[in-house]
């Protein structure tokens, strides 16, 4: 039994004809595990990761046919039942490290704050474990942070102390929705490893939303590539980076720059994603796909086990066998 | 010998590294505020006004009611007739302007602070309320508000005065009820901006409830133009009340307050400049001492406006 389990998720804003954000997700997610998904901005990346938070807010709603986190039904807890989950066996960090912290308090009394919440522990105990997890996520100097206020301190140390605060639950999940984004790229390589190191540590599953193919390569074991609210290919690391499926992926490979050195112009794929009113009868991609067929512009492919991996394509793309 | 050297290197050890010691937030806030001349001079005067006005009795030389007959419309000291039992002179009845002017402090303050009290707290709450539920709540909030901000906010006050009798709670609760817009729309302003920053969404998944949301996670982080706001309508405060004073709303007579003074007086105009103009100066300095101090609050708590990185 996988820890996260999602089936058909749909998240539409608005009434229930209205363009899904995200369409028919089906995701899993095992314990222990490192799920990379991406995809450019606007493909429902996010979005996903709030439904299953039950943070989305009206005129938001979230069908799915099953979303179970560590044998819950997200979908029928009440909110209270909901806050004693997320936030202790799941968490988050977020993207923008500078406005993830509440400015008004200090970084010592905001981990306590979830330590108090999650764990009961209070006073002195919780200044105590606050401290180490300061010290858990490298901050130099520990003591004398817990009284500093966030606009104190930089983005990396910034970023360090909400991953700090993201585990003080012990999270049997974290999320990291691009946590290194906002960040250069001497600290971004920092993060990382610490997210990592953590996770093996810990031993708790992470999903890491990111657009940096090369952390991808890194660090997940598996990848969901998403595209206008769809996951196109989910398929093992060294695999789909080699053979990709999906034209989609393929692309977004070749759109590496080191891919195109030598070349012009980087490697694109024309057009742009599509939007609300110009969404295709057909396979999503059909209007941009150099591979289209006739059949692509009438029907939807489904998600399918492939050679390699599950790929959305009625034309997958490196199918021989080595 | 051998003591002096040790001491000299034992000093270099003892202070703790500067850049780990961060200044306290009100230390930060009083450096920043005092670099404001204009503000601290403000302050100054407000502290001197404020002592006069808790220690009244014993800081007035006279009692402010009590008609010295003998002395009716005595000149300032200063001027020919004057006299150092009445330093500012008297008025029309005979008491003596300074104590009175002193008295009427206690007065003034005491409706600007209760008439920012009594809007400041509702007001914030509806702004809480308005930017937290923006669908059906927070518009119909803001119609409501901004058919008050519509009406000229004195002739508003005029109205509520008319309407509840004239008098100095009733003058409390208008003025209260006059500036309550401008505290609804700037907590929901505020609210906004906040609520779409990633730490509300932290706070959401740590597990806070609505309350915990609303009063501790954003409402701290919108205080800065709401005290900014406050000193300001502070002084308005005693303005307006002046105003209903002077119309003879507010405050009844023999009460010693500076609006009512100013209308008692404006008989003597010509004949004892000092009864009409000594009261209206300390209405004029005081509301200028506040929005001085004010303009130095909103430089020391506005972020955008600090100039330190």
């Amino acid at each position: 039994m996988s820890l996260l389990q999602i089936k058909n998720l749909n998240v539409r804003f608005g009434d229930a004809n209205a363009v899904p954000v995200v369409d028919g997700l089906d995701l899993n997610v095992n314990e222990g595990e490192v799920l990379a998904i991406v995809g450019e901005s606007g493909s429902g990346k996010s979005v996903t990761m709030m439904a299953l938070m039950g943070l989305i807010d009206a005129p938001g709603r979230i069908t799915a046919d099953a979303l179970s986190f560590d044998g819950n039904d997200m979908l029928k807890l009440s909110g209270r039942q909901r806050r004693k989950v997320v936030g202790k066996d799941m968490a988050m960090v977020f993207q923008d490290p500078m406005t993830a912290l509440n400015p008004s308090y200090t970084v010592g009394f905001q981990i306590e704050e979830v330590l108090r919440q999650h764990l009961g522990l209070r006073g002195k105990a919780a200044r105590q474990r606050a401290l180490e997890l300061l010290k858990k996520v490298e901050i130099p100097a520990a003591e004398s942070r817990l009284d500093a206020y966030p606009h104190q301190l930089s983005g990396g140390m910034s970023q360090r102390v909400a991953i700090a605060m993201a585990i003080a639950g012990e999270p049997k999940l974290l999320i990291a929705d691009e946590p290194t984004t906002a960040l250069d790229v001497t600290i971004q390589a920092q993060i990382m490893e610490l997210l990592l190191n953590l996770q093996k540590e810990q031993n708790m599953a992470l999903i890491l939303i990111t657009h940096d193919l090369a952390v991808v390569a890194e660090t997940a074991k598996r990848v969901c590539v998403m595209y206008a609210g769809q996951a196109v290919e989910v398929g093992q690391v060294p695999e789909l980076f080699d053979l990709p499926a999906h034209p989609y992926s393929e692309a977004l490979l070749a759109a590496i720059p080191e891919h195109s050195e030598g070349a012009e112009r980087l490697a694109t794929l024309p057009g742009i994603v599509p939007g609300r009113y110009d969404r295709p009868e057909g396979c999503l991609l059909s209007p941009r796909c150099p591979y289209v067929q006739d059949n692509c512009r009438r029907q939807r492919p489904s998600l399918d086990p492939q050679a390699h991996s599950q790929v959305r394509c009625f034309y997958p793309l490196n199918q021989e066998v080595a | 010998m051998t003591t002096p050297i040790a001491k000299t290197v034992t000093t270099p050890a003892t202070p703790v590294d500067q850049s780990l010691l961060y200044p306290s937030p009100y230390k930060e806030f009083w450096q920043a505020f005092s670099r404001n001349k204009g503000a601290v001079a403000g302050l100054m005067f407000m502290c001197l006004i404020v002592f006069c006005a808790l220690f009244a009795p014993w800081v007035a030389p006279h009692n402010p009611s009590e008609q010295y007959r003998d002395f009716l419309l005595t000149p300032p000291v200063w001027l020919e007739g004057g006299n150092w039992q009445f330093i500012l002179g008297t008025d029309e009845l005979g008491r003596d302007l300074l104590s009175r002017l002193i008295t009427g402090a206690r007065l003034s303050l005491l409706i600007g602070l209760s008439s920012v009290l009594i809007s400041l707290i509702p007001g914030v709450f509806l702004g809480l309320l308005a930017g937290f539920f923006p669908r059906i709540l927070g518009p119909s909030i803001m119609r409501l508000m901004d058919v008050m901000l519509a009406l000229p906010s004195l002739l508003l006050a005029v109205a509520i005065v008319a309407i509840l009798g004239p008098g100095l709670i009733n003058t409390v609760i208008a003025i209260a009820i006059v500036s309550l817009p401008s505290y609804v729309r700037l907590t929901r302003a505020a609210v906004m901006g906040e609520l779409n920053r990633d730490y509300v969404t932290a706070a959401r998944l740590a597990g806070a409830g609505l309350p915990r949301l609303m009063f501790v996670t954003v409402l701290p982080n919108c205080m800065a133009p709401l005290i900014v706001q406050a000193t300001l309508s502070f002084s308005s405060a005693i303005l307006d009340a002046a105003a209903l004073g002077f119309l003879g709303l507010g405050v009844q007579p023999p009460t010693p307050e500076w609006g009512t003074m100013l209308a008692s007086a404006r008989d003597y105009i010509e004949r004892a400049w000092w009864v009409v103009s000594l009261p209206g100066l300390t209405i004029l300095l005081s509301v200028l001492a506040i929005n001085l101090m004010g303009d130095g609050l909103r430089d020391a708590l506005d972020p955008k406006l600090k100039n330190a990185a």
